[in-house]
């Protein structure tokens, strides 16, 4: 049997997860404390991903970084393209990724204590050190508990990265992907195979949350409590 | 120097308009709750920003509607202490102090959260964290870290409010301690006017975004100028009143003429038109006498005891000073609240009706609407 399946689908899910770390932190701080009718545009943008179709998204990502699409043509420049790539199933899970680990976020910074933030402004601080050493150690928790559940979505990405990455066997073909591929093949046990890993893998991931944030919930309470 | 405010900001239900400036020493800012004194330390300290208006402290302006300045918090190096103290849950009392130190190198930093360490009475408590300290811990570690940037001025909000009676005294005196040693800008809010007048040197009395009294707290303490004063003071005696002369004044809810040592307004009004206002004396400054040889005195008048209320030293007498004709008179039928001691009150509390209370010409004062 062929594993390279796992090793793409470890990779392509930890890239995402990393990369959407940065990006849902960066969006949340960003859009904390904005209000207005164009906030309300932008959440929606953000959120889009977690609602439409894998298939919907798929297209779009395919009409961006297509030969013709904006970026497709801005990587052409450096001879470089992305569809049908491995950076293609990057894109397809960190862009449904993204809302998860943006819903989380923010809940966690709205949580914390504003009164705490303006403690540390008037005792010098910039709004990156109030982030940095304030707002991120006491949100972290939810922080942590988005990427874990972004990591889990990046994991189970299938029909956008389809559209945009294909099946390429050894470069593009995830866990998900040869499961679907394998039952198209008739070859059903190497997809009970795949599913069963992939059911290990996320039921580890999500009984470890859980049982993480059940261990913190007591000292969270307490920092809330403040 | 000196801290000049003079700022005006739209609240949801009245607007804040006040204006002062305060010297190197404590101003005890005073007012019932959601009177505006938590946000004019906020527009003060660069949280939030005034409609209009200036603040200066020394030669810094942080904000000047007219030429559109706001300096950041960060930049304006006043020392907040929070209510609720917001110290941060995640870092050592150590750490906390040591917050607003980053820019020192780290033996230098090390050094004055020592010191600061020392100078609050916090020994022993540097690796702790605040939820595990007491209320008045986390008081002094808040203050040691607003001490710590070394703050041109200082706000407190509230200090006291959250701590019980015994750790109030205590912090009280460490309060004064620290104010004696700072001698800066202090801005203290509070609704307590004990503590207002006891951390204090001047008074700053707000009701509803402005600025009801300011100045000399005794003054403000002997002579409210106004109902408002009198009442957020601590005065439980207010009479509607009528100038009849110079130095008297006919008390309409108390039914008696009395004599004051402070001129009432008809000697400015020059008028025949007899000024109305109010008249007031402090609970504790009505005097009981003996009543041969004191009847018929100016400002004696008889009296009779409606109900009574005792805390553990001294006891409130509710009287009226008439007599109603029915065998128990209804508590709303009196007119002033007494206070004595209650060994005073052992040497009275048996003697027949009527008592007789005197109201000291020199103890009553003339209100203002």
């Amino acid at each position: 049997m062929d594993w390279s399946p796992l090793w793409i689908s470890i990779a392509t899910s930890v890239t995402a997860t990393v990369i959407t770390l940065f990006l849902g932190l960066a969006a949340a701080a960003w859009r904390e404390g904005r209000k207005g009718p164009a906030m309300a545009l932008v959440d929606g943008v953000f959120l889009l991903p977690l609602v439409l179709p894998p298939t919907v998204v798929g297209f779009l990502l395919l009409l961006l970084f297509g030969r013709n699409g904006p970026l497709g043509n801005l990587f052409l420049e450096f001879d470089a393209t992305i569809v049908f790539s491995w950076p293609a199933t990057v894109i397809a899970a960190t862009v449904v990724a993204f809302p998860l680990m943006y819903l989380t976020a923010r809940a966690a910074l709205e949580q914390v204590e504003p009164s705490l933030l303006q403690a540390a402004r008037t005792l010098g601080a910039s709004e990156w050190r109030v982030f940095r050493e304030v707002a991120l150690p006491l949100a972290w928790p939810g922080v942590l508990a988005g990427t874990i559940l972004s990591f889990a979505r990046a994991l189970g990405e299938f029909g956008a990265t389809l559209m945009l990455a294909g099946n390429i066997p050894s470069r593009t073909e995830t866990i998900p992907i040869a499961i679907y591929f394998a039952v198209e093949a008739n070859d059903m046990a190497v997809a009970a195979t795949w599913c069963l890993i992939d059911i290990g893998i996320s039921l580890a991931l999500l009984a470890g949350l859980y049982y993480w944030t059940h261990l913190q919930a007591p000292q969270r309470v307490r920092l809330a409590g403040r | 120097m000196s801290l000049e405010v003079q700022i005006e900001k739209k609240l949801t239900d009245f607007s804040l308009e006040v204006s002062f400036r305060a010297e190197a020493e404590p101003l005890s800012i005073l007012g019932a709750s959601g009177a505006g004194k938590t946000m004019l330390l906020r527009c003060i300290a660069g949280l939030e920003q005034p409609d209009r208006g200036r603040i200066k402290l020394n030669d810094r302006v942080f904000f000047d509607s007219e030429s559109h300045l706001n300096i950041p918090a960060r930049q304006r190096r006043v020392g907040l202490l929070f209510q609720n103290y917001a110290l941060f849950p995640h870092r050592t009392v150590a750490q906390n102090i040591a917050f607003g130190l980053e820019g020192l190198p780290r033996d230098e930093r090390s050094k004055k959260v020592a010191a600061l360490v020392q100078r609050t009475h916090l020994p022993g408590l540097e690796d702790r964290y605040s939820r595990t300290l007491s209320g008045g811990e986390q008081q002094r570690v808040a203050l040691a870290r607003a001490l710590a940037i070394e703050p041109e001025a200082l706000l407190l909000d509230e200090p006291l409010s959250a701590l019980d009676t015994h750790l109030r005294s205590q912090m009280e005196i460490q309060l004064q301690e620290t104010f004696a040693a700072y001698r800066r800008p202090t801005l203290l809010v509070t609704h307590n006017m004990e503590e207002a007048y006891r951390l204090g040197a001047r008074l700053l009395v707000l009701s509803r975004g402005r600025e009801v009294a300011s100045g000399a707290k005794e003054r403000i303490f002997h002579r409210p100028p106004s109902v408002e004063v009198a009442r957020l003071t601590g005065c439980k005696n207010i009479s509607r009143a009528r100038a009849i002369s110079d130095h008297s004044v006919e008390a309409r809810d108390w039914a008696c003429t009395l004599r004051l040592t402070q001129p009432t307004p008809q000697s400015a009004a020059q008028s025949s038109a007899q000024p109305t206002g109010f008249v007031g004396i402090r609970a504790h400054h009505i005097e009981f006498v003996e009543a041969n040889g004191a009847a018929g005195e100016e400002n004696v008048f008889p009296c009779w005891l409606v109900r009574s209320s005792e805390t553990p030293f001294r006891i409130t007498l509710f009287l009226s000073l008439q007599q109603h004709s029915s065998q128990s008179p209804q508590p709303e039928s009196a007119q002033l609240q007494a206070e004595v001691y209650k060994e005073k009150w052992q040497r009275f509390r048996d003697k027949p009706f009527p008592w007789h209370v005197r109201l000291r010409a020199d103890s009553l004062f003339w209100m203002k609407e």
